[in-house]
């Protein structure tokens, strides 16, 4: 039992370390979707563009993969989320649009067309409500 | 450069296009303009809120109002009011249903409670390579609260408590067969994950695998703590190539953090995981057959009793459950068996995946609580039928599964509904058929997949699902007679009642239930020998229509097989027992003479 607790403690301890040099929340946070759906609709090339290109254009962004959206008919999806704010959801990203998304989105916070409006419940709002 | 304070979101969907939502945003845009605002306020078209019964919709952030229904006539009110002055409009603003109170900000709106995403909580949010995120998403807490807090009875508890059944498509309560496994007595036994996921057009699984392993090992290792298991494998398809890939990369990760392997957490207690893979075989998603797979025979079903749970793998008890099942598992521990009860149905607790496919605008997975209808799944989430098409029917549970038409629109869907209706649940393949779909093609369409897929080892289905595709397909090429309909419905039960799986008992559903729901078409095909959706090649008859036909000839230079006669400036006629049936004639033809019949 202490060991586990310690093993805990010690997942948190890194957890928290981890969030914090990151520090994610004053950072450009990028999700790629990366499911069979978005790399057969190339989601692979919109993850190498966003972050050769993020690097060359000197912003600071982490840039991540994750699983299926489940916005299959809109693949590639992206999801972005600038520092303070709600994230938003991008579908039928290629190149050109990723690059859109950064002159426009990412550096003026102006929106680009192609939105995926979120329509579901997290299980932490349904937590919070009960 | 423009710093924009808010942004009015005009959804550019399908359905609000069709409701004048182009004319709303370039009236927003202008007025915009007009007042100045341009570097503060940024007008911009979005993807399909999945709300198209109330469009256009109107969205305005930072506040999050929610404009339902907005016209053109309204933009200029939406600017001044609102964005100028700040003050919501409440004429506009959407009304619940139930106590008819105006909704002014969109996220205490009854719709968004429509998905409730708890088994696909982590795809799409996490890097699911890496197992920090999903530990910080509380991942491996349900495991450490298991094995530290409570005994496997307990976890049995809660989990027959909370109402779970099998994803897989059987719906049986998971909680009942850990209990079961649980008290059989032998050194060794097995927990497996199915991951066989063959249904044509479902890839639910596939993509719980590839959002979030984590969840599924969590899961297996809380199953093999409640049953006394400490070996675990995954029966999974090796043309799921990333799938195995993540899972793999998960399993080295829980192993290197002691969440997998001699000690977990401290407690003593040993559990490790293994791949097996499947060939796609699709009766190899049937248990037994499963289990004879991963022994490395062929993959055929046995009888059961005895069940894997008191004779699986190498005759040992064995828990099989399904990808989706799993992954439920670690929320229940977490948020306790009530709060999963309280979701869903008396009987089917909780949420069910979807892959919605086919004629559908929003093709993707949806996650909805048990008991929502069909007509909000098809038209609120999956943003109804493309190019505006009308609705016929939904395929639900794959080849074992059967169509559900308009009338069943409006009924819940759980596990029992869905039986009652003549289908069944499935893994949750959800396919969209439109007006131009042939029910009795489709029905052809299935058969022929059972009929590759069927193992042989029984003659009913090895043998009569084959003859019900011969008459299907008689049928189909407008040979077909009345005494042929009531055959296959006779057929159908034959093998429904003799033959020895899930895959040959089910296997006549498709034929079944587009017999019972869409008779006039079955009756169409064999007295008429029409086929309504021009579907069916061979029932359909190219014609000339002598008043529109100027005697270009176009067509009858075009015809590939001499078909049509007639002079220059004469009326053509095609011979139809030469026509082949391309559809060439009507395709060159400029004054609209050919025509289908």
């Amino acid at each position: 039992m202490a060991d586990l607790r310690k093993i805990k403690d010690d997942l948190r301890v890194k957890m928290s370390l981890r969030e914090n040099s990151n520090n994610p929340e004053s950072l450009v946070q990028i999700k790629v979707a990366m499911a069979t759906c978005g790399i057969a609709s190339g989601a692979k090339q919109v993850m190498d563009f966003f972050i050769e290109e993020l690097e060359k254009r000197n912003i600071q962004a982490v840039v991540t993969q994750t699983g299926c959206m489940g916005y299959c008919f809109a693949e590639p999806t992206v999801e972005i989320t600038l520092p303070g704010q709600s994230p938003v959801v991008y579908g039928y990203v290629d190149t050109k649009k990723a690059d859109d998304i950064i002159e426009k989105y990412i550096k003026n916070g102006e929106l680009v067309e192609g939105i995926i409006p979120v329509n579901y419940e997290t299980i932490e709002n349904n937590k919070e409500e009960k | 450069m423009a710093k924009y304070k808010m942004h009015l979101l005009v959804c550019g969907g399908t359905g609000c296009h069709a409701s004048e939502s182009e004319s709303l945003l370039s009236h927003l845009k202008a007025i915009v303009t007009d007042k100045g605002l341009e570097n503060e306020v940024q007008v911009i078209a979005t993807g399909c809120f999945g709300f198209c019964e109330k469009g256009p919709i109107v969205k305005i952030m930072p506040d999050n109002t929610f404009y339902t229904q907005v016209t053109p006539a309204d933009a200029l009110e939406i600017i001044e009011e609102h964005v100028i002055k700040g003050r919501k409009i409440n004429r506009l603003l959407y009304i619940d249903p139930e106590n008819k109170v105006h909704i002014a900000d969109s996220k205490h709106m009854g719709f968004y409670k429509k998905q409730i995403r708890i088994a696909l909580r982590n795809c799409g949010f996490i890097d699911p390579e890496n197992i920090d995120e999903y530990i910080s998403r509380d991942g491996y807490e349900a495991l450490a609260k298991s094995l530290t807090e409570m005994t496997p009875q307990q976890v049995i508890e809660i989990m027959k408590k909370s109402g779970l059944r099998g994803r897989g498509g059987g719906g049986f309560p998971t909680g009942l067969k850990w209990e079961i496994t649980s008290k059989s007595v032998a050194d060794v036994k097995y927990v497996v994950c199915n991951a066989d996921e063959g249904d044509p057009g479902a890839f639910m699984d596939r993509s719980i695998l590839e959002g979030d392993p984590h969840s599924v090992i969590e899961a297996m290792v809380i199953c093999g703590y409640c049953i006394g298991a400490s070996n675990g494998l995954v029966y999974i398809r090796a043309e799921y190539p990333l799938a195995i890939d993540r899972l793999k990369t998960a399993i080295a990760q829980a192993r290197n953090y002691g969440l997998l392997g001699d000690d977990i957490l401290g407690t003593g207690f040993a559990f490790d995981i293994e791949l097996r893979y499947g060939a796609g075989a699709f009766v190899c998603g049937e248990e037994t057959a499963l289990i004879h797979s991963m022994e490395g025979l062929r993959g055929e079903p046995t009888m059961k009793p005895p069940f894997p749970s008191v004779s699986g793998y190498y005759g040992k008890p064995t828990n099989v459950n399904n990808v989706e099942t799993f992954a439920n598992v670690p929320v229940i521990i977490n948020k306790g068996a009530d709060w999963f009860a309280s979701i869903g149905t008396e009987k089917s607790k909780g949420t069910k995946v979807f892959a919605l496919a086919g004629k559908i605008n929003n093709v993707g997975l949806i996650e909805v609580p048990m008991g929502t209808t069909l007509r909000e799944v098809i038209y609120e989430i999956g943003g109804g039928i493309k190019d505006g098409k009308k609705f016929k029917a939904v395929q639900t549970g794959g080849p074992s599964g059967g169509c559900l038409t308009e009338k069943h629109l409006d009924s819940p869907i759980d596990y029992d509904n869905l039986i009652a209706a003549g289908s069944m649940m499935g893994s949750g393949g959800m396919i969209v058929l439109d007006e131009d779909d042939c029910m009795v093609s489709i029905a052809k369409f299935y058969l022929d997949f059972t009929v590759e897929e069927s193992c042989g080892k029984c003659s009913p289905c090895r043998i009569g699902n084959k003859r019900l595709y011969e008459i299907l397909d008689k049928l189909t090429k407008g040979n077909g007679t009345r005494e042929d309909i009531d055959k296959l419905r006779n057929l159908s039960h034959v093998i429904k009642d003799t033959s020895l799986c899930g895959l040959g008992q089910t296997s006549p559903n498709p034929v079944l239930s587009t017999i019972d729901n869409f008779w006039e078409e079955y009756i169409e095909h064999v007295t008429d020998k029409k086929c309504r959706s021009g579907q069916c090649k061979a029932l359909l008859q190219y014609v000339i229509d002598p008043d529109n036909c100027v005697g270009c000839t176009a067509c009858a230079r075009n015809c590939p097989v001499n078909a049509i006669a007639g002079e220059r400036k004469g009326i053509h006629v095609i011979d139809q027992s030469t026509c082949i049936k391309c559809g060439a004639c009507l395709e060159k033809c400029k004054f609209n003479a050919v025509f289908i019949k």
